[in-house]
């Protein structure tokens, strides 16, 4: 039997081993990612490395997660879903207040204040959080929710509740409002005041209804089948959307509602290619908090971003946010809008890139790499870049032209730190201003310093569990 | 400006691609600005906003092909580029469809293991401080490591033989220089033929000088195992030479096992050798230090202890007397100069009389290759030795086999050639070896040096030389 070496390092060396004949893999190695201030990662990598919990820790994460089945089991409006209270925003990403808030999150808020009836018009609304006595701001993942773009939410809104049968445990997301001028993406002018209106007195009953009147959709069986049929569920959701009329809309029809309104309901849904995302996003955070708060685990369990700053939060370190600057996505742009018009990423939506779909998934959706010039084969390589950096495969959630090899799933901060490889996001892009909304689609990578941050917390965590054995 | 609208009925792209075509139509020259884009409310809105008026009957299942044209700007022109666009674009093939090559050692054992066959052996040579990450990647695959790296933490040493050993995997290293597994030599390598001995080895030219001379007497090897020169400290405590001894106690064609390294710590050789007690395949030690056997001694008893002929260690070329009064040790291998330093001061050799320098050493290295792929630097200092009038004799090593230099004599012969002070080299090599030990040999031996094979014998021969011209 040939030998078989991987060789990882010195050329030569490997060279020497193909000179004899043996089979030998070469390993592509390149120093690790240095840290904001320059410093290098290998001894934190060490640490990390070395943990004896992290393998054990890693595996019962990714374990975890991939047991979660995620139903949905009601539409409720957020003031009874989550608890949430007047003068309450949710929004995405890590926390951020007023004055460091951009532009679509401040349009966002704003248009949800007057939605709430708080303030008359957005523009009393900017002094109304510029003063805060009355509101208080505090990210979606804070409170078991996630919210696409600026991701706000008001207790009126109306919520997805998603479910796992086997723990109870529940996520939450508003309804989507489509695209263009949407407070998600910081317009707020009449029309989508308007638009909001209609959904929390039309729309979020009817789904309720159909909801509570159908079997529990399993949002995560549905991601599945999106898979093989284009979607990377983050910013192609075209199939959910219609697998998800095709399911409810026996029950919404006979829900005895006014016909109108359901036509204008299906119509709605139908016409929203995006709607399914604000299932596919839930689904994703109720199987990413399964596996949060492990000792050890360096998978993380959050990338999100509020306009300002990118955050991530890992299993091993708790409710830390791991922040840095949010980037500009790299795209194309609706109409005449361009680069100047753009602002920085933001949104919870990456939760799906974290799950495993969106960027990581690309391979099954090739359009999405074309935002920037991509071919199918970048969109190949993409998936494959991914597998790089995550702790495995999820088996539920395959993707036919690679074999039916499932996503790879599970983001390691070790091997992004190794590797420099980071996790590749598909994205909406918001104007820069608040009240312009969408101005464009792309992809965007995370600020690589996140990740030497999150390393150095879990290496200093770990650490600490050394000394004391050693104490012990 | 003027502008032109169309509605395509049954026509239908994507809308990124319809985005992509827009941005190719808009740099066609008389272009102004152009959006082709299914006629979406959202897409219609954004053309309103542009100034295009979409005629009120345009439906989502309809392409609208929007173009504002500079003054003098040709619409047949852009029209055809759009339906250039649409026809064409991305049908060519960009990119590459080639898998690109694994990153981490964790990726590549995963990419072997979809492949089936056995647990791969994994060859770490990256920089020490990222040594023990990629160890542990192959340690969690199953897979045995050789970390050939050096300047890895003791501690992390400590951390990965321990993981190692309640699994039964072998942690060769770190700093091992040379493994002969399932026939193919690791690192730095001599060609050896399969044979009854099993070498564990706390240093990799002291195992290199084992497998030359055994290859001169016509015995094989079955495996020589790397532990790492630290393995048999007190901290380490032989984890990695305990493993080795028991894969090889396990392997019927394995007849005798030589250890080679330095004298164990006290606790550790107790230890150990309750432990080679316990195997019953018999265990000699070849361990290097003053008042004990030298590595050519315990090779001869380990060919008796065989049953085997001990052959007379081949000597060739004549060298001068020497010259000054100095012995000028310029070595490769650290156990090289070890055994020159044991023999030199046993023979009562004062210390001003001798300089003995490892080239290997961390000092020589630090961002260097070693000395046995990069002679630079020892070449450097051949040339002022040489040139010093109190150099009596030049003893130096030639290592051979897998991973060295191609042609050492090459650039060491020349250098030799003409020089003042006697020349005694050591080759270590096997007959087998890539660079052609007879080859080597000549070439030095042309070049005035006197050569052995036998690292002691050359040793000795040097401070007979040393003696003679003292005299």
């Amino acid at each position: 039997m040939t030998e078989h070496v991987v060789s990882v390092g010195v050329d030569l060396l490997a060279d020497a081993l193909a000179d004899q004949a043996a089979a030998v893999t070469r390993v592509d190695w390149r120093p690790p990612l240095r840290s904001a201030d320059g410093l290098g990662t290998e001894a934190d990598l060490a640490t990390v490395a070395l943990d004896p919990l992290r393998a054990d820790a890693n595996a019962q994460a990714l374990e975890r997660m991939l047991a979660v089945r995620a139903m949905l089991v009601d539409v409720l409006p957020a003031h009874e879903a989550i608890g949430l209270e007047r003068g309450e925003f949710l929004h995405a990403g890590p926390p951020i207040a007023w004055d460091r808030a951009s532009g679509p999150l401040r349009g966002a808020l704003m248009g949800g204040a007057v939605l709430e009836g708080l303030v008359d018009t957005p523009e009393e609304a900017a002094a109304l959080f510029e003063g805060g006595l009355h509101v208080r701001l505090e990210p979606c993942h804070h409170r078991r929710a996630v919210g696409p773009m600026a991701g706000v939410v008001t207790p009126s809104m109306w919520m997805f509740v998603l479910e796992d049968p086997a723990t109870g445990a529940r996520t939450h997301c508003t309804l989507n409002e489509g695209l263009g001028k949407v407070l998600r993406y910081g317009a707020y002018a009449p029309e989508v005041l308007t638009r909001l209106r209609w959904m929390g007195d039309v729309l979020g009953p009817l789904l309720q209804r159909a909801v509570r009147a159908s079997e529990p959709l399993d949002v995560t069986a549905i991601l599945g089948q999106m898979l093989q049929m284009g979607d990377e569920a983050h910013n192609r959701n075209r199939a959910g959307t219609l697998m998800f009329l095709r399911d409810l809309a026996p029950a919404l029809v006979a829900s005895g509602a006014d016909p109108a309104d359901m036509v204008e309901a299906l119509r709605f849904v139908g016409g929203n290619d995006h709607f399914f995302l604000n299932l596919a996003m839930p689904a994703c955070k109720l199987a990413l908090d399964a596996a949060r708060d492990i000792p050890g685990s360096t998978m993380v369990v959050a990338m999100s971003r509020n306009g300002t700053d990118f955050g991530i939060q890992v299993s091993g370190t708790g409710d830390e946010w791991f922040t840095g600057p949010a980037q500009i996505a790299d795209g194309l742009y609706l109409g005449d809008y361009g680069p100047d018009d753009a602002n920085p990423d933001i949104g919870d939506s990456a939760i799906t890139e974290t799950a495993g779909l969106g960027g990581f998934a690309m391979a099954t959706a090739p359009a999405i790499v074309r935002f920037v010039g991509g071919s199918v084969p970048d969109a190949l390589a993409t998936t494959r870049r991914m597998q790089e950096i995550t702790l495995g495969e999820n088996p539920r959630w395959s993707i036919p032209v690679l074999e039916f090899a499932g996503v790879p799933t599970g983001i390691d901060v070790s091997k992004v730190c190794r590797t420099g490889i980071l996790p590749q996001i598909n994205t909406g892009m918001a104007g820069r201003l608040a009240g312009v909304g969408q101005v464009g689609a792309g992809l965007v990578t995370p600020p690589e310093e996140i990740f030497p941050k999150a390393l150095s917390r879990l290496a200093e965590l770990a650490r600490a569990r050394a000394d004391a054995r050693t104490r012990a | 400006m003027s502008d032109h609208v169309e509605l395509r009925s049954g026509a239908y792209a994507d809308s990124v691609t319809l985005l992509q075509i827009s941005r190719e139509v808009q740099q066609v020259p008389g272009v102004a600005t152009a959006q082709v884009a299914m006629a979406t409310p959202l897409n219609v809105e954004v053309l309103e906003r542009m100034g295009f008026d979409v005629p009120g009957e345009a439906s989502v299942n309809q392409m609208v092909v929007a173009v504002r044209l500079e003054d003098g700007g040709d619409l047949a022109t852009a029209l055809a580029a759009v339906d250039a666009a649409l026809a064409g674009n991305g049908r060519t093939a960009v990119g590459t469809s080639e898998e690109a090559p694994p990153r981490t050692t964790a990726a590549a054992l995963r990419s072997t293991r979809l492949t089936g066959g056995p647990d791969p052996l994994v060859l770490v040579s990256v920089p020490g401080a990222s040594a023990a990450v990629e160890a542990m990647d192959a340690l969690e695959s199953g897979s045995d490591v050789m970390v050939f790296s050096d300047n890895v933490p003791v501690e992390q040493e400590l951390a990965l033989k321990r993981y190692a050993a309640t699994r039964g995997l072998l942690v060769m290293g770190p700093d091992c220089g040379t493994a002969v597994v399932g026939g193919v030599g690791l690192g730095f390598a001599n060609v050896v033929s399969p044979g009854p001995v099993g070498i564990v080895a706390a240093s990799g030219t002291g195992c290199q000088q084992v497998l030359a001379l055994l290859d001169h007497a016509g015995v094989g090897v079955a495996t020589a195992y790397g532990v790492g020169g630290r393995d048999l400290s007190a901290e380490v405590g032989g984890l990695a030479t305990r493993t080795a001894l028991a894969r090889l106690d396990r392997d019927p064609g394995v007849e005798v096992v030589v250890l080679i390294s330095k004298p164990p710590a006290d606790e550790v050789a107790r230890e150990l050798t309750a432990y080679t007690e316990s195997l019953d395949t018999p265990v000699r030690l070849a361990l290097l230090g003053a008042g004990r056997p030298d590595l050519t001694a315990s090779t001869e008893e380990l060919l008796r202890a065989l049953g085997h002929e001990v052959p007379t260690w081949p000597v060739r070329g004549t060298t001068r007397p020497a010259a000054g009064t100095r012995l000028h040790g310029l070595f490769v291998g650290g156990t090289m100069k070890q055994e020159s330093e044991v023999l030199v001061t046993a023979a009562g050799t004062d210390a001003e009389r001798y300089a003995l320098v490892d080239f290997g050493d961390d000092e020589y290295t630090t961002g260097r290759a070693h000395p046995m792929i990069d002679p630079t630097l020892r070449l450097e200092r051949l040339a002022e030795v040489a040139a010093d009038a109190a150099t009596g004799v030049v003893l130096m090593d030639v290592v051979l086999g897998h991973g060295a230099e191609a042609d050492p004599a090459a650039s060491l012969a020349p250098a030799i050639e003409g020089i003042l002070p006697p020349v005694v080299i050591t080759v270590v090599g096997t007959a087998r070896d890539p660079q052609g030990l007879d080859r080597q040999v000549d070439a030095l031996v042309a070049a005035g040096a006197e050569v052995h094979l036998s690292h002691a014998g050359a040793t000795r021969r040097a401070i007979e030389i040393l003696g003679a011209g003292h005299d």
